[in-house]
């Protein structure tokens, strides 16, 4: 079991408020991305949650018992940190097993459930290696299995593939998740990139300034994000936003709309015009960069390869159902 | 000519270093020298060099006159178990310092640091007294106290600045993995910092061995280690430059021996942090 509950959190640090208040309901085996630009209090609330940080004010409940004052040690959470934080003077079967050694556990007990662990994540034969003769994915790994050989209650994990480069950080996502759903057990996990967020979660906290923007599963964050906030930060490329009089027509202060929702016209005349500034050619994807004058620049993506070059004039016509309304005060208008 | 240039730099380069070098030897290098000469040719003007006849008769002598292993056992004794009772505190406290600063905590080492600099002679009376009243004096278990917390700022110092060194995630890994704060200091941190423990462990049995004032003045004879033995070649009969020399050449042996070879880790430990 694995239910966390967060009753008016609260931390600062002497008069500076990271977090002025947050609750927080997380299910049993869900797994859950805070994600959030940084400074956003992602992590300081991921480490309230594993006890390194003392609350301010508020609770915080573990299946249904309150942990607040509780040390990590004794919260039966297991955390994998960014930087890998391995033991280096032990071996990777000594880092996994500590845990289980703080615990009292019998050797053999000890023995069979890391080479277990080992061999699910293909680290069997790296059992009597320093972390230092490891690379960072199977570094991540060892941090991993230390934190998976100990059967928590849930796993912390705090931007744990920021440090490898772009093809390994896909495929350990890939890893990660599938290893969650496999143990069942619940998982928060802190990143401050959108498409980590969107690819892992079963539901995302966006923060900002140490509140809870949204929360929600991602195709509700994509398809009604609550604010101008949520709408910018989830989703690649950015949502284009348009104010003015085009705005005041549809009722609102400003409008957005995603760069797959414009239809891309050649010499057209209906919808926004504009020049294409820099047109990005993927293959899969073209990216069209448009200033389209008073609007502002916007951006299009067209799946597929289309031929337009920078200097080639567009129309960019937004599909009516997937205009996304605010007021003034960013919040979503609905209906 | 530019490689010519070079190769002249670096020449005298190691010539300046070997001149400095041997000019900071040469006090140690002419008291062994001494050592082996009667005590007529050591006061001889001008002294002679390497030409004279070399005896060992003073270091016969020393060794009858007074127990020569009794004072080195007494040295150890003071210089490890000093080192030892300070590293009990001095670790915590440094793991206190580096991991869980508080406000204050650049204060307090500063003032910690600000007690060495104090001249020692301004508490001697009050210790000395303390001493008295408690029948310290004369006893191992008191030196042992005064050596202690004469050098344990410097302790403290030094483990504060290999501690800084140490990620502070890895000692919350060892927290999320269920250790207690004492299994996280032997398990995690200790191992950790073992080559910052064994450099600051030398520097402290060197600085307990050489310590002469308190030694001089808080012992007689049982508790007595090598700095009193040399003293007490500058008696009221006379100075015996030739014996003295002897005595100071067997004091000085041990921690010579033990510098040789751990000079690679002294010099790593001080420079410690300096560069990153």
């Amino acid at each position: 079991m694995g239910r966390i509950q967060l009753k008016g959190v609260r931390k600062a640090f002497g008069e500076v408020i990271i977090i002025p208040s947050i609750d927080l309901d997380i299910g049993d085996g869900e797994f859950v991305v805070f994600v959030g630009p940084s400074g956003c209090g992602k992590s300081t609330l991921l480490r309230l949650i594993a006890g390194l940080e003392d609350v301010t004010g508020g609770h915080i409940e573990i299946d249904g018992v309150d942990m607040t004052n509780v040390p990590p040690a004794k919260r039966g959470l297991s955390m994998v940190f960014q930087s890998y934080a391995l033991y280096p003077h032990m071996s990777v079967r000594n880092n996994i097993a500590f845990g289980l050694k703080m615990a009292g556990q019998a050797p053999d007990v000890i023995k069979q459930k890391v080479e277990k662990a080992a061999a699910t994540l293909n680290l069997s034969s790296y059992l009597d290696r320093k972390p230092r003769q490891l690379s960072g994915g199977q570094r991540q790994r060892v941090a991993i299995g230390r934190a998976i050989v100990r059967e928590p209650k849930a796993f912390l994990f705090d931007e744990p593939l920021s440090n490898l480069d772009a093809a390994l950080r896909v495929q350990m996502r890939i890893e990660v998740t599938r290893l969650q759903k496999q143990l069942g057990t619940t998982a928060i996990y802190v990143t401050h990139d959108q498409v980590e967020a969107m690819t892992m979660a079963d539901k995302i906290v966006v923060l900002n300034g140490g509140k809870i923007e949204q929360y929600g599963s991602p195709l509700q964050l994509y398809e009604k994000p609550a604010n101008l906030f949520v709408a910018g930060f989830i989703g690649s490329p950015k949502m284009n936003f348009v104010t003015g009089e085009l705005a005041r027509q549809q009722g609102a202060a400003t409008i957005g709309v995603r760069p797959e929702h414009l239809k891309i016209e050649r010499d057209g005349t209906g919808g926004w015009q504009g020049t294409i500034a820099v047109a990005e050619h993927l293959g899969s994807d073209t990216f069209l960069y448009v200033d389209a004058g008073p609007l502002g620049m916007l951006t299009a993506r067209y799946i597929g390869e289309l031929s337009l070059h920078a200097g080639d004039h567009v129309s960019l016509v937004p599909e009516p159902a997937r205009i996304h309304r605010f007021d003034e005060s960013g919040n979503a208008l609905r209906g | 000519m530019a490689r010519a240039h070079s190769v002249q730099r670096k020449t005298a380069t190691t010539v300046a270093c070997w001149l400095v070098g041997l000019v900071i030897f040469f006090p140690i290098l002419w008291m062994a020298i001494t050592s082996f000469k009667t005590e007529l040719e050591a006061v001889n003007i001008p002294p002679s060099f390497l030409a004279f006849d070399w005896t060992i008769e003073n270091y016969e002598i020393v060794q009858e006159r007074s127990n020569y292993l009794r004072f080195v056992g007494n040295s150890i004794l003071l210089a490890v178990g000093s080192t030892l009772v300070g590293l009990l505190f001095a670790i915590p406290a440094a793991w206190a310092m580096a991991f869980a600063p508080g406000k204050r905590t650049k204060d307090l080492l500063l003032w910690m640091l600000s007690t060495k600099m104090m001249p020692p002679v301004g508490a001697l009376i009050p210790i000395y007294l303390l001493f008295r009243d408690f029948g310290l004096l004369d006893s191992r278990g008191g030196l042992i106290a005064v050596l202690f917390l004469l050098n344990l700022p410097i302790l403290i110092w030094m483990l504060f600045t290999y501690f800084k060194e140490i990620p502070g995630e890895i000692l919350e890994a060892a927290r999320m993995d269920g250790a207690t704060l004492w299994r996280e200091i032997v398990y995690v941190l200790t191992p950790m910092a073992i080559p910052g423990i064994a450099s600051t462990v030398l520097l402290n049995i060197i600085l307990a061995w050489n310590e002469a004032f308190w030694t001089l003045n808080l012992t007689t004879s049982d508790a007595a280690p090598l700095t009193v033995f040399i003293a007490s070649y500058s008696s009221p009969e006379g100075l015996f430059w030739a014996k003295l020399s002897a005595a100071s050449t067997l004091a000085i042996a041990p921690i010579l021996v033990l510098g040789w070879f751990s000079q690679k880790q002294l010099v790593r430990g001080l420079t410690f942090g300096a560069v990153k």
